[in-house]
């Protein structure tokens, strides 16, 4: 069984953005969403954590019910968001260490000792008791996926991770990724449209695209690049601008 | 001066637009003038730019919209490399779509997008206390899910570090009483009568009401703006896949930490204003401080204090619920936090007045005043 299942997956806020759309996450799967700016792929990733309600359609996770069912609930996945979404008024170990507080029943010199183990997996440790408003944009989002990480589920969610980074830091939360997808066994679902990422990191994509308001490639983003013959891949994978004809 | 612009005919019978001279960003309203007046008969078919010997951007701004809106574009002609190469770039985009204007929407249509906004202010005000309801109920059966640790540090930001301001301003509402009560009350000899009228405006009116006028502004604003910086930054969010409710998490500490605040600082105000009262009369008036004192409690009955301590604490719930609620309605990044920041404090400063009316009314009614 899939672990994520979309089956004609309407997407948007009172407009469709994407419609129909048909798609599978199996479990083990470093997944990517793409597409370029505007094709809705952060809607995506919002209603697949449920978010957002789809439009028509439906997405189900370990084949049971809907994602949607957050609030007072224990979540069953993580999510990092783009710029980390920390606690401002909390440590980077306080907001790693939230989830904990609030799902399990741990006393809190062993939360502590989670919280450290978390925070020296993402390279952390020593920014345990600074505040949000003190890190750098990488640092953010790596405490960000500490705290997704914190209860321990076997799927991440991840928003654009590595936008906005420089090609050493976001090469380095590349391997991050790599590490917990090989390492640890866990599913990514990443949202994504940095090449070098989506290449080194990606097992299997889908390409959303704007005007036709669906899936126009599905599949490893290697083999897309190097055999598609759409155009519109071509474009995306070989950074090939689609030029309006210049009139004068 | 030479016209930048002048109409040719072509050796062809086409009508041509030539160009002459440097054409800088400060002769783009000039140029855009002549292309005005040159273009008003017609579009025209060739583009000559033999004559020109240097094309700032802006210029070719302004060439580029007056062509594109004319018709199609016209043919360049005797362009050198430098002039050709910023007159491609920024004709790009001379398609109608990136020329069309952007749609002025009329006044009935903007009566109408105020109508729906409001309509949805109410909407989404119904939801949040539907929300709110439904969030209690399920705290209730889990107290522990309430962030009960918050109330004590909200408690602390609303309440002591307010007191300096809430004393400030309950002592000078007891002075104007006092000044104001006995001007009058000396013209018919009833001086004696200031210390009822300082203790009962206070106690019934001035310290409530002012108390949370006070606590909307300084607390109410600093809510609004907190959540909404949450919200657009996409905490809230994170706190939903964290399974964590927003209300018991976010709402919850703050409207409990104000329903406790309020009458507190109400009945620091009552005290600061009744001793301000009484300094301005003793010096003010013949009165003593024994005798102002004695008819101050002799005028106040406990319901006079607990009425106005009630209000507060009514006035604490409705400024932390609209805080609350304008801040997770923010959206839109910083002018979106600015703008519920603003409709939080009129809101609140509505629902204060209105509420005191309806207090007013009832404790007449029922006989409590």
């Amino acid at each position: 069984m899939a672990l994520i299942e979309s089956r004609d997956l309407t997407i948007g806020y009172t407009k469709p953005l994407m419609e129909h759309l048909d798609f599978q996450v199996e479990r083990g799967d470093v997944f990517l969403v793409l597409g370029g700016s505007g094709t809705g792929k952060s809607t995506m990733l919002r209603t697949m954590i449920g978010l957002q309600p789809p439009l028509g359609g439906s997405i189900e996770l370990e084949g049971v019910g809907d994602p949607a069912e957050l609030d007072g609930k224990r979540p069953r996945f993580g999510v990092s968001f783009q710029a980390g979404a920390l606690f401002g008024s909390m440590t980077i170990a306080q907001n790693v260490a939230l989830p904990l507080e609030q799902w399990t029943d741990l006393d809190d010199s062993t939360i502590q000792g989670i919280v450290a183990g978390k925070l020296r997996l993402v390279g952390l440790e020593p920014a345990a008791n600074r505040l949000p408003s003190e890190l750098s944009g990488g640092m953010l989002k790596r405490a960000g996926i500490a705290r997704a990480l914190a209860l321990e589920n076997d799927l991440l969610f991840l928003d654009e991770p590595s936008a906005g980074l420089d090609p050493v830091t976001a090469s380095e939360l590349d391997d991050l990724l790599l590490t917990l997808n090989q390492a640890l066994g866990l599913t990514l679902v990443v949202v994504t449209h940095e090449l070098e990422s989506i290449y080194r990191i990606g097992t299997r994509c889908i390409l959303l695209d704007r005007d036709t308001r669906g899936i126009i490639a599905e599949g490893d983003p290697r083999v897309l690049r190097d055999e598609s013959a759409d155009p519109r891949v071509r474009a995306f994978f070989h950074r090939e601008s689609v030029a309006k004809e210049v009139t004068a | 001066m030479r016209p930048l612009v002048e109409i040719l005919q072509t050796p062809g019978g086409e009508r041509a637009l030539r160009l002459h001279g440097e054409l800088a960003l400060d002769d783009a309203s000039r140029l855009r003038r002549d292309l005005a007046a040159a273009l008003a008969d017609g579009p025209v078919a060739v583009l000559d730019l033999e004559g020109v010997d240097r094309m700032e951007g802006a210029a070719a701004s302004v060439l580029a919209d007056a062509l594109c809106a004319s018709g199609a574009p016209p043919r360049v002609e005797g362009a050198a490399a430098d002039v050709a190469s910023i007159v491609d770039l920024y004709w790009r985009d001379c398609s109608p779509e990136a020329q069309a204007p952007r749609r002025r929407s009329g006044f009935l249509s903007e009566v109408g997008e105020a109508l729906l906004e409001t309509v949805g202010t109410l909407r989404n005000m119904l939801a949040f206390i539907g929300q709110l309801f439904g969030a209690l109920l399920a705290g209730l059966r889990r107290p522990a899910s309430i962030e009960w640790g918050a109330v004590g540090r909200q408690v602390e930001r609303h309440g002591a570090d307010g007191l300096p301001i809430v004393c400030v301003i309950g002592s000078l509402m007891g002075l104007i009483t006092a000044f104001q009560a006995a001007i009058q009350l000396r013209k018919f000899g009833a001086d004696a009568f200031v210390a009822d009228l300082v203790s009962l405006s206070l106690t019934r009116e001035l310290a409530p009401l002012m108390t949370a006028i006070v606590v909307a502004g300084r607390s109410g604003a600093a809510i609004a703006a907190e959540i909404g910086t949450m919200k657009v930054s996409e905490e809230v969010d994170a706190l939903r896949t964290l399974g964590i409710c927003p209300h018991r998490f976010l709402v919850f500490p703050r409207i409990f930490a104000l329903l406790l605040v309020l009458p507190l600082l109400t009945l620091a105000g009552d005290l600061v204003g009744i001793v301000s009262g009484a300094l301005v009369a003793t010096s003010t008036l013949e009165i003593g401080m024994r005798n102002f004192l004695i008819s101050t409690q002799e005028a106040l009955v406990p319901a006079d204090i607990l009425g106005g301590l009630l209000k507060a604490s009514v006035f604490g719930v409705f400024i932390a619920g609209i805080a609350c609620e304008r801040g997770l309605a923010a959206r839109g990044g910083a002018e979106g936090v600015g703008r519920s920041t603003t409709s939080a404090v009129v809101s609140m400063l509505f629902w204060l007045v209105l509420l005191d009316a309806l207090f007013a009314v009832f404790f007449n009614v029922w006989g409590i005043y």
